[in-house]
């Protein structure tokens, strides 16, 4: 007996969930369950936090669940939405965005808060963060969470050896940083691997250029891809250029060892990864050893634009006791409180969602001191300047997909020497047919 | 003349079947019966209203050259996981079998890696056969490229081969043990006093008689390693199926299709698809292999 494994998972899934104890238990605390995908340290701190707010007051009872992993999660919620035992708070990752904001599974975040009598000041939400989980007209369907942006890393101890006196804010700085570095002996000066999240989203998001038309799919849903006629195209070859003189080297786990670790071992001198990573950087380095953080690097003459934010959100979702959103409400207003928004973003390293949570932050002197330094960098980013239409966010259907298929493209062309034009080009077919799919999955629907 | 032993009434063997039957009710009608529904139509992830759209799903899945790709791959990868499962199992098992001093262990530790799940092997080996980083980092250092799973698809497919068999070789070398001790020691020492050596015996006494042993286990593989959770887990951990779609078997595909492309519809044409070919598959080898492999 063959099962095929789509089936067998999914429908395990629906039996791990069935098996669940029922949260409507006889006590007179109300309990509500929230999924959350961080799972290891970080998964540890969200369960601080749930500990936090049970201890906090006496009438709810969260009970927070590991799904390890964002994209589990996501499944799992659909999964449990469908056998109609979906948690009361989901936390579901950037990616995502447009499929919950289509499922009609959710309460949006405002409603929520003004049903049960919270007053949310909604300006204080940073807008490079809020917008990429708001309405067209600017309202949060979801509650941002855990946030980060893409940053620039490098090895200020090899820097000095190698002779460079300036920090590489352009492209060719980190050209001429890599080629000083690599006469000087180093022999990765610059490490990447094939996440479009750095290498494409950010690029883009910076350098002001289009992924999709419709605002990148903020205006409808037959938004088409456009990153195979954009700056993008020769930022790719630049870096092919470079991967081939050996002064950027491609970093992948199926090689042995992936950019982070490559970093934290002196392997390679300069990298490009989230501000998530900053505290594990921090810690990996061996001691003494003289590192930065920088915003992503633009080509000379680029007017930088704001950077994208990355993380995930908590979504609300439909269909639960009325008394539960009374709690999760509660939860989330715990939450946004500015000596939580400190909390969380000090023991995580993710940055703070609101505007009063970073001022808080900032008047303790928090990015003075020694391990934290550089992390309002990532803000400085997402906040450079107002969002355009190309830097609200992304908002495209199956985007985990796309992205997928552009590693795969990024893969085809450093790996295998494919032509970078012609291999955009197909994989923008290809990321195109998954929209076009979407669109007619959703048939009729509009944005909102 | 036939000595089985029948049940009177009809009620117990029917209870005893009961939870065979729950399971596959279970596990195998209901999510055959809602891959069907879901093939056909169109349906947002969350719920709601399911279109029906005739055969698209299915056109949408025999357009895209990527699927053939990854169906010439899943071939390729059965085809030689396979073979290269029974071969190593068949040796470590001709071996065992002779019963040379300090042999015993070895029929328990064989068997070993069949106890480790298919992501942790994948996971291991993916540090081990690393180009950069593993055992072959020194060959590549005097040979660039020699080994570079990263690079080129041949080598992932190797890479994926290597860790399948590795898993499996020890639950074919447990059948083909069990087989080869039915084989009468009689016939085996009579060609020994013929002056045969134990290759010339395997080939010519051993494995003839073991063909029915060999069959089911042809059978049993070619659906492992189409189908099997390990293929998936194996893939999803040392080459994500790549470089490039090199290693894109058609289970991963699926999977990646259903849950991280949020696609039902698509994932469940293609689960469709796979398990026509394995019934076609299975119809071949038991219609013209079967018939040959029973010593008469």
């Amino acid at each position: 007996m063959r099962v095929s494994v789509t089936t067998s998972v999914l429908i395990g899934l629906m039996a791990s969930v069935a098996l669940r104890p029922s949260a409507a238990a006889a006590a007179e605390k109300t309990k509500f369950e929230f999924w959350y995908g961080l799972s290891g340290d970080l998964g540890e701190r969200v369960q601080d936090a749930c500990k936090k707010f049970n201890e906090s007051q006496s009438e709810f009872e969260i009970v927070c669940t590991s799904q390890n992993g964002y994209d589990t999660t996501l499944q799992n919620t659909i999964a449990a939405y469908r056998a109609k035992k979906q948690p009361a708070i989901t936390q579901i990752y950037d990616a995502g965005t447009l499929d919950m904001m289509l499922s009609g599974a959710f309460v949006p975040a405002k409603k929520l808060m003004a049903d049960n009598g919270y007053t949310i000041d909604w300006n204080n939400y940073f807008g490079g963060i809020a917008n990429y989980y708001a309405t067209a007209k600017g309202e949060l369907n979801s509650f941002p969470f855990n946030s980060s942006t893409a940053m620039f890393y490098y090895n200020v101890d090899a820097f000095q050896k190698a002779g460079i006196d300036f920090k590489p804010d352009t492209w060719e700085q980190v050209e001429e940083a890599a080629r000083k570095l690599k006469t000087a002996g180093y022999e990765c000066p610059l490490a990447f691997n094939f996440d479009t999240w750095p290498l494409m989203e950010q690029f883009s998001a910076i350098h002001n250029q289009p992924l999709a038309t419709k605002a990148n799919g903020y205006n409808g849903l037959d938004a088409e891809l456009v990153v195979n006629k954009t700056k993008f195209v020769d930022h790719v070859k630049f870096l092919k250029k470079m991967a081939d003189e050996k002064l950027f080297v491609v970093k992948t786990k199926q090689l042995g060892m992936d950019i982070v670790p490559a970093f934290t071992s002196q392997t390679c001198q300069m990298i490009q990864t989230s501000i998530a990573d900053h505290g594990t950087i921090g810690k990996t380095l061996p001691e003494g050893v003289k590192w930065e953080v920088a915003m992503l690097p633009v080509w000379k003459g680029t007017e930088r634009q704001n950077s994208l934010v990355g993380g995930a959100s908590l979504w609300v979702l439909a269909g639960r006791p009325e008394a539960e959103y009374k709690g999760a409400a509660a939860f989330l207003n715990y939450l946004a409180t500015p000596e939580m928004a400190e909390w969380w973003s000090t023991v995580t390293g993710y940055i703070p969602v609101t505007k009063t949570g970073f001022d808080a932050m900032k008047a303790n002197g928090f990015y003075e001191k020694a391990p934290y330094k550089g992390r309002e960098l990532a803000l400085q980013s997402l906040s450079f300047t107002p969002t355009s239409e190309n830097t609200r966010g992304i908002r495209l259907g199956g985007f985990t997909q796309i992205r997928k298929e552009f590693a795969t493209a990024l893969e085809a062309i450093f790996m295998q020497n494919a032509d970078v034009q012609a291999e955009l080009d197909q994989t923008v077919e290809r990321g195109n047919a998954v929209l076009r799919r979407f669109e007619k999955t959703y048939a009729g629907q509009t944005l909102n | 003349m036939d000595k089985r032993a029948a049940f009177r009434s009809w009620w117990l063997p029917s209870l005893f079947a009961l939870p065979q039957i729950i399971l596959i009710l279970l596990f195998f009608y209901w999510p055959a019966v809602a891959v069907l529904r879901w093939a056909f139509t169109l349906e947002p992830p969350f719920g709601g209203a399911a279109e029906f759209v005739g055969f698209a799903n299915f056109q949408e899945v025999f357009a895209d050259p990527l699927y053939w790709n990854s169906v010439g791959v899943s071939l390729a990868f059965a085809l030689c996981g396979t073979l290269a499962t029974i071969f190593v199992g068949l040796v470590l098992a001709l071996a065992v079998d002779r019963q040379l001093p300090g042999s015993a262990p070895f029929r328990f530790l064989y068997i070993l890696p069949y106890a480790i799940a298919g992501p942790a092997a994948g996971m291991a080996f993916r540090f081990i056969l690393s180009p950069e980083r593993g055992l072959m980092a020194s060959v590549n250092a005097a040979f660039p490229d020699f080994w570079n799973p990263a690079k080129y698809g041949s080598h992932a497919l190797i890479l994926v081969i290597v860790v399948f068999a590795w898993k499996w070789a020890g639950y074919t070398f447990i059948f083909l043990l069990a087989g080869l001790q039915s084989v009468p020691r009689s016939l085996i020492e009579a060609a020994a006093m013929d002056g045969c050596g134990p290759i010339r015996r395997a080939v010519d006494i051993q494995i003839p008689l073991l063909a029915p042993t060999l069959f089911f286990l042809l059978v049993i593989m070619m659906t492992e390693g189409f189908v099997g959770a390990d293929t998936y887990g194996i893939v999803a951990r040392t080459t994500d199926g790549g470089p490039n779609h090199g290693t894109d078997v058609m289970v991963y595909r699926i999977v990646e299709e259903a849950f991280r492309g949020l696609n039902y519809s698509g994932a469940s044409a293609q689960s469709l698809v796979l398990i026509g070919l394995i019934m076609i598959f299975t119809f071949i080898q038991f219609r013209f292999i079967e018939r040959q492999v029973h010593y008469k």
